[in-house]
């Protein structure tokens, strides 16, 4: 019962906010919408007995992400408006609608369910982060320190990206000006 | 009960609204929430499915999808800063430069 | 002696490849020798090869597998028999004579050394024609003459009047072949094999219907190639090339390929001897046709290609009625003095600036007095008088007639020979003797140089000789061929000796005599008769009216109705259809990341919307 309940008032949130994150002007409005919605996404994964990446989600999503966005768009006017001259709204809406009940086709098509045999199955007597640490240190290994690696990489990159020319101003970013002021 | 074809269905919603923002903003960091969105209703597909066939692939899945997604982050804003010191904008018809 | 096969086969085309490479450069004499030397090499080799399959017999060899798909299997085989090898000697003597004699007659001709590399490659696709143990091998050399053959008809493609002609040979050629081809599809569908021994062996337990249809089939080719009556008109127009093709292609090998074919395939004619006679019957016919119009024609080339005809009349003849050693022998013996004929004209030619109506000729007997004596020791040849070679090889053709029963058919080229006589000796005498015409036109006639009278001098003995190599011969190629018995008395025998002597004795006075009084007067050209022989019969007007014309207006309707309305129409309308497409969808690449973001959204639609609706693997 209190699944249900939780299950729809977690849907009608995060539709709600992920609607707000994309129909929005203001980028502050939609940036504050993005992190509550990846919170009420955590919901669906409580609810769904997978503990570990629920919190993962709001430690990395709301927590890690989020604050990359906040302060990246700290370089960016955020106060105005987003301008932005959208066309052909139609388009979008039609091809939405026409993907999402295309993929609902699919989705709800029966499933061949005697095919479908767990690779991992969950294992009896043991807590959701035990399992996932047991499939993760063993089967996924390589894949998982292949992401470490990916992680490193990315963060480097972004240390590199966005650390040049820190000491200049943005509005005099151009090239006879940096000149200028770098002598 | 809920059951998976729910789970789905709001997949495929969230999945669209996604879509939505891919295609309507312009602004790119508009663009990269809209990203994220798509990359969270895919988490959920998959946590959901993971659970109603008792099978921890779907989790690892979601799992490594997080973690790409925060690398994703991490490169695009820096990206993103060095294009908005360059140009003043962040606007992707700014980026336009072939006049097809 | 496998080797001296090879290298009797392949001289030629070493020949012609190398000489191939200096074709666009100006004349370097070097490149005449050499081929000479080359064709002389593979001469020497043919000979060789005749001592040996006199000695050992016939020589068969393979050189490697050729086509070898599915139930096809021909080699690259090559037999070396007593018929192959007379016509390699045969070929092989008249080409370096005609590449010696070409070296003089090419002398200030710009294209000196292309002209080589053809010769050379026709004598490498007549040594396949004749030396190949399959009729695939055949067809090839079959088509190589044809191929060569128009190359050297149109040397000077420049001139209008010589592409015309070859093109006119080749498509001619192309209809007889048509025919042999029909021929080799069927003797494939029946016996399932090209091989010469295997088909040959197996025609005689063959429906006598198919075997007659392959017996016509295969002779619509040999017309072809032979110019027989109704595809004899491309011959005479092919004297548009320079001469020494006329004598090597034109007279004494290209032409008797149908020939060849006939003896070669003899076993399968002597199975349909209905076929065979209307073969000897159409031979008989062109004899005297082909004659008649050698009366009266001016045209110096055109006179001896008439008479070429004639001759290829009376060797099918021999063929037809089953005497195909007596035919082997005309071809051999006509190859000597007919060659002999035309390179003696090339003289002629040259001397008169290329001038060709004998009308304008007249005594060069006082300023060429070796080309003189060499045309008419070839003339009496051709006429057939004793002890010259066309003596012994006719008159045992109007035997053969004779002793066949068919006397109509001997009446006729008892008719020819005595014409032959009137047009060879009125060929000679309108040259050589007589009034002096020439002066009229301020030409100055010269003889050739030497060596070119003394490249021909071996032909001139061969001409006079090589009647007496009659028995020899036959004991030679009877090895192979049927014998052929004549059942006539002696008495018989003198009489028809004796007659065709005199018609052709008196064939030749009366020529002389006309001829030194000044010829005919002047109102015989007006009578209708001589209007139907100086225009062909009228039967090049005929074609062109009636196969010519219409086939243009037919070819023009499809071209302006068919090709360019319909199918030029359907591939310029795909074409219109894919530029429009991209005309269109041009936009599409605008560089605008939010445009291509929405594109991908559209395929990744149309690849779900395939997901759902075509699914093969459920």
């Amino acid at each position: 019962m209190y699944e249900i309940i939780a299950f729809y008032i977690f849907s009608a949130l995060s539709i709600g906010m992920f609607a707000i994150v994309v129909l929005s002007k203001n980028a502050l409005y939609a940036m504050s919408a993005l992190a509550g919605g990846m919170i009420f996404i955590s919901g669906f994964f409580f609810i769904l007995g997978a503990e570990f990446l629920g919190v993962v989600q709001i430690t990395v999503y709301s927590g890690a992400i989020m604050a990359l966005y906040a302060f990246g768009m700290m370089f960016f006017d955020t106060t105005r408006d987003v301008k932005e001259n959208i066309k052909n709204k139609k388009i979008a809406y039609t091809l939405s609608i026409l993907s999402a009940i295309l993929v609902m086709v699919i989705l709800c098509a029966p499933f061949f369910s005697s095919a479908i045999q767990a690779n991992y199955p969950t294992i009896q007597n043991a807590g959701n982060i035990q399992m996932i640490g047991l499939v993760l240190f063993t089967k996924y290994l390589v894949p998982f320190e292949l992401a470490s690696i990916m992680l490193l990489v990315a963060m480097i990159a972004g240390i590199v990206l966005a650390s040049k020319k820190m000491d200049i101003k943005v509005e005099t970013s151009n090239e006879s000006q940096v000149v200028k002021e770098v002598k | 009960m809920i059951t998976l074809t729910h789970y789905l269905v709001l997949v495929g919603i969230l999945f669209s609204i996604g879509l939505v923002g891919v295609m309507r903003r312009t602004n790119l960091l508009m663009l990269f929430f809209s990203t994220e969105i798509l990359l969270n209703a895919v988490n959920v597909g998959f946590v959901a499915v993971s659970n109603y066939y008792g099978d921890l692939s779907g989790q690892m899945f979601a799992f490594f999808i997080i973690a790409v997604a925060a690398s994703e982050v991490a490169v695009g804003l820096g990206l993103l800063i060095l294009w908005y010191k360059r140009n003043g904008s962040i606007d992707l018809n700014s980026l336009q430069s072939m006049k097809g | 002696m496998e080797k001296f096969v090879y290298i009797a086969l392949f001289a030629p085309l070493l020949s012609s490849l190398l000489v191939a490479l200096f074709a666009a450069r100006p004349k370097i004499l070097f490149t005449g020798i050499l081929a000479s030397a080359l064709i002389g090499v593979s001469m020497i080799a043919s000979f060789v090869l005749l001592v040996d399959v006199n000695a050992h017999g016939a020589l068969h060899v393979k050189m490697m597998d050729w086509i070898d798909a599915g139930n096809l299997h021909i080699p690259f085989g090559f037999v070396v028999d007593q018929v192959s090898v007379i016509m390699m000697v045969t070929v092989t003597l008249v080409s370096t004579i005609v590449h010696i004699y070409s070296i003089g007659y090419m002398d200030h001709d710009k294209s000196f050394n292309r002209f080589f590399s053809y010769l050379s490659a026709f004598v490498f696709s007549m040594m396949i024609l004749v030396m190949s143990d399959n009729f695939v091998g055949l067809f090839i050399g079959w088509e190589g003459v044809g191929l060569c053959s128009w190359l050297l008809i149109g040397f000077w493609y420049h001139k209008h009047s010589a592409s015309w002609a070859a093109n006119e040979a080749f498509i001619m050629n192309r209809i007889a072949d048509l025919g042999m081809l029909m021929g080799l599809f069927l003797i494939y569908w029946q016996v399932g094999s090209f091989q010469y021994d295997i088909v040959f062996a197996a025609v005689k337990s063959m429906d006598v219907a198919i075997v007659t249809t392959i017996g016509i089939f295969l002779f619509i080719g040999a017309m072809g190639k032979s110019a027989q009556f109704p595809l004899h008109t491309w011959l005479a127009d092919a004297m548009e090339g320079p001469t020494p093709v006329s004598a090597l292609i034109h007279a004494a090998t290209m032409v008797t390929a149908g020939v060849y074919l006939v003896i070669r395939c003899g076993e399968l004619y002597t199975l349909i001897p209905h076929i065979g006679f209307a073969i000897a019957s159409l031979g008989a016919f062109v004899a005297v046709f082909a004659a008649s119009m050698a009366l009266v024609n001016n045209d110096l080339k055109r006179i001896i290609a008439y008479s070429t005809l004639s001759q290829l009349g009376y060797m099918f003849v021999a063929a037809g009625l089953g005497a195909y050693w007596i035919a082997l022998f005309h071809l051999m013996t006509h190859a000597f003095f007919k060659s002999l004929l035309f390179l003696g004209a090339g003289n002629v030619m040259h001397a008169m600036h290329d001038e060709l109506n004998i009308k304008k000729m007249g005594g060069l007997y006082g300023s060429m007095k070796a080309t003189a004596i060499l045309m008419s020791v070839a003339s009496v040849a051709l006429a057939g008088i004793y002890p010259f070679a066309g003596f012994f090889s006719k008159d045992k053709i109007l035997e053969v007639a004779f002793n066949h029963g068919a006397y109509y058919l001997w009446f006729a080229l008892f008719i020819g020979a005595g014409m032959t006589a009137f047009y060879s000796f009125r060929l000679v005498m309108l040259v050589f003797f007589g009034e002096k015409e020439y002066t009229k036109y301020g030409i100055h006639p010269h003889e050739a140089q030497p060596f070119v009278i003394y490249a021909l001098m071996p032909l001139g003995l061969l001409a006079i000789i090589a009647g007496f190599f009659e028995h020899s011969f036959e004991g030679f190629v009877t090895r192979l061929l049927s014998h052929y018995e004549v059942h006539l008395s002696h008495g018989t025998e003198w009489a028809l000796i004796a007659g065709t002597s005199a018609i052709a004795i008196s064939g030749i006075v009366f020529a002389i005599y006309k001829y030194s009084r000044g010829g005919f007067s002047k109102s015989l050209e007006n009578r209708a008769c001589y209007k139907l022989l100086i225009n062909q019969y009228f039967i090049p007007k005929l074609y062109a009216m009636y196969i010519m014309q219409p086939f243009t207006v037919l070819s023009r309707f499809l071209w302006q109705r068919i090709d360019v309305r319909i199918v030029d129409f359907t591939v310029d309308l795909i074409a219109k259809v894919i530029y429009a497409t991209g005309q269109n969808t041009r936009k599409m690449q605008s560089g605008n990341l939010s445009d291509m973001l929405r594109w991908m959204i559209v395929g990744m639609v149309a690849l779900l919307a395939l997901a759902i609706f075509f699914r093969p693997m459920v």
